[in-house]
């Protein structure tokens, strides 16, 4: 069978910007335009904007909405003032990782989801049946708003200036949202990003993005496919899902007790106080290699453990990656070895993030 | 990068590798292809002099940022030469895939085997 692929509003967009198109998720995704690595450093340096279309968003409102989000996600949702954002987890009762996601709290009772695109489906299936099963009847409305926004992430030092000059608002600062007009539409404007560095995410209708990515590139923003956007993060150590964390996965082991607040009493909140309290024989460590060779998800750490992401760091140089570890060889300089295809690769447990941009230190 | 070139004087294995052949030894390398497909080159694995290479079989890696691949011996034959400034100048693969980014050169076991190589023509006709 042949799978369509989906294609975002900005398709004709990465095609003049001469751009590699592959599946990603179902979408017909760019990867790459004049290269991953010219493109990373665009993003260390200057600005670059990644199409995120592909990602999902539920829409959560009504006095109910606070209730259930408790229930379904991980993170205290009561701690997000209007205009708001928080990391969180969807988990499953048994505590493996349904999803990552990031909420905006976008009025009283009004929040939106950001969801990954391959989990969108059954993140939202899940928030249907799994709203309406906490604490007595809840009055709200789940709205899957997928189809409603295309979402473009401009991020790198010189990002928040150049989105600035679009804007007829003041921007909101890190993890705050606001709505205002970004050249001429209306636009979700979220200080949130993926690459470690400063910047900002538009969420915007459809058919008003190849005009923002227009304007975007005629001020000097350089377009940025998903090759760079995995190298980026991974620098920045954050958690790509289905690679780094996943339903086998609980989130004590992949270093994101951070977001799990069990008093909330969401679902999957006694599962993960018992592996916060009995700790995990393993967990999720930074790490790069300290001779030749690139790590790559699957490889195996000698001894125990796996290589969950890696890669070629374009910033450091050498290859880099995360990997699950015995708990009792996780602190920061253990030296182990990578089995990379075949081949030892001397490694070192690194202090999270491997990157830190000066603009968020 | 270089433009697309697929030299005359090469012959090339389907697998997007070329043999430049000097008598009853052969220089090995990829095209332009596949370097393109591969994207920036980060990465190169040589193997060690000495070792023997079977036709249609890998005998190195190359990796870019986003993507390992295997290297395919277009003949057979043992390694009497690493172009060992690959190690630090991967970037070489792409600039220039025939001449700086060569990557091994061999001692032919079986030089009649490059009958079965394509020529220039036939080559890229496979890339269409």
């Amino acid at each position: 069978m042949t799978a369509v692929l989906r294609r975002t509003p900005l398709y004709d967009q990465h095609v003049a910007a001469g751009a590699k198109l592959v599946p990603f998720a179902g979408w017909d995704m760019p990867v790459q335009y004049e290269g991953v690595r010219q493109e990373h450093h665009a993003v260390r340096t200057g600005a670059g904007v990644f199409d995120v279309s592909h990602m999902g968003q539920i829409v959560t409102r009504g006095p109910g909405a606070l209730s259930a989000l408790q229930h379904m996600t991980t993170n205290d949702v009561s701690k997000i003032q209007v205009g708001g954002a928080q990391y969180g987890l969807i988990l499953r009762p048994d505590g493996g990782v349904f999803d990552d996601i990031f909420t905006y709290r976008l009025g009283e009772e009004d929040y939106l989801t950001v969801t990954n695109a391959a989990n969108h489906p059954t993140d939202f299936t899940w928030f249907g049946h799994h709203a309406q099963t906490g604490a007595g009847e809840l009055d709200l409305e789940l709205v899957d708003a997928a189809e409603d926004y295309a979402m473009l992430a401009v991020q790198g030092p010189k990002a928040r200036g150049i989105v600035a000059g679009l804007a007829d608002i003041e921007l909101p600062k890190r993890f705050h949202v606001a709505t205002g007009n970004v050249a001429g539409v209306s636009a979700l404007i979220c200080g949130t990003g993926y690459t470690g560095e400063d910047g900002v995410e538009l969420l915007v209708a459809p058919a008003d993005a190849p005009a923002v990515w227009d304007a975007l590139l005629a001020a000097g923003v350089t377009p940025v496919g998903l090759g760079a956007r995995d190298t980026l993060r991974l620098e920045a150590c954050y958690h790509l899902y289905g690679n780094d964390m996943d339903a086998g996965r609980n989130a004590i082991e992949a270093g994101l007790g951070w977001a799990v607040k069990e008093a909330t009493g969401h679902i999957g909140s006694e599962a993960t106080a018992q592996f916060r309290a009995e700790s995990t024989a393993e967990v999720l460590v930074p790490f790069s290699l300290t001779e030749t060779g690139i790590p790559r998800g699957g490889n195996p750490v000698v001894g125990g453990g796996v290589v969950t992401s890696g890669t070629f760091s374009p910033t450091l140089e050498k290859g880099v990656g995360l990997a699950y570890v015995p708990r009792d060889r996780s602190a920061v300089g253990t030296e182990f070895t990578v089995d990379v295809r075949g081949k030892d690769r001397a490694a070192i447990v690194e202090a999270r993030p491997l990157y830190q941009s000066p603009d968020l230190a | 990068m270089a433009d697309a070139s697929y030299p005359d004087e090469l012959l090339y294995h389907d697998q997007h590798d070329w043999a430049r052949i000097e008598g009853d030894t052969a220089v090995f390398g990829i095209t332009w292809y596949a370097q393109d497909s591969l994207g920036e080159v980060v990465f190169f694995d040589p193997p060690a002099v000495g070792t023997v290479v079977t036709k249609d079989e890998s005998y190195a890696e190359v990796e870019s940022v986003k993507a390992v691949s295997d290297v395919i011996a277009p003949l057979s034959g043992e390694i009497i030469e690493v172009n060992d400034s690959l190690a630090d100048n991967p970037e070489q693969i792409n600039d220039e895939p025939y001449d700086g980014g060569w990557m091994v050169k061999v001692r032919l076991s079986d030089p009649s085997e490059s009958s079965a190589l394509l020529d220039r023509g036939a080559y890229v006709a496979t890339l269409s």
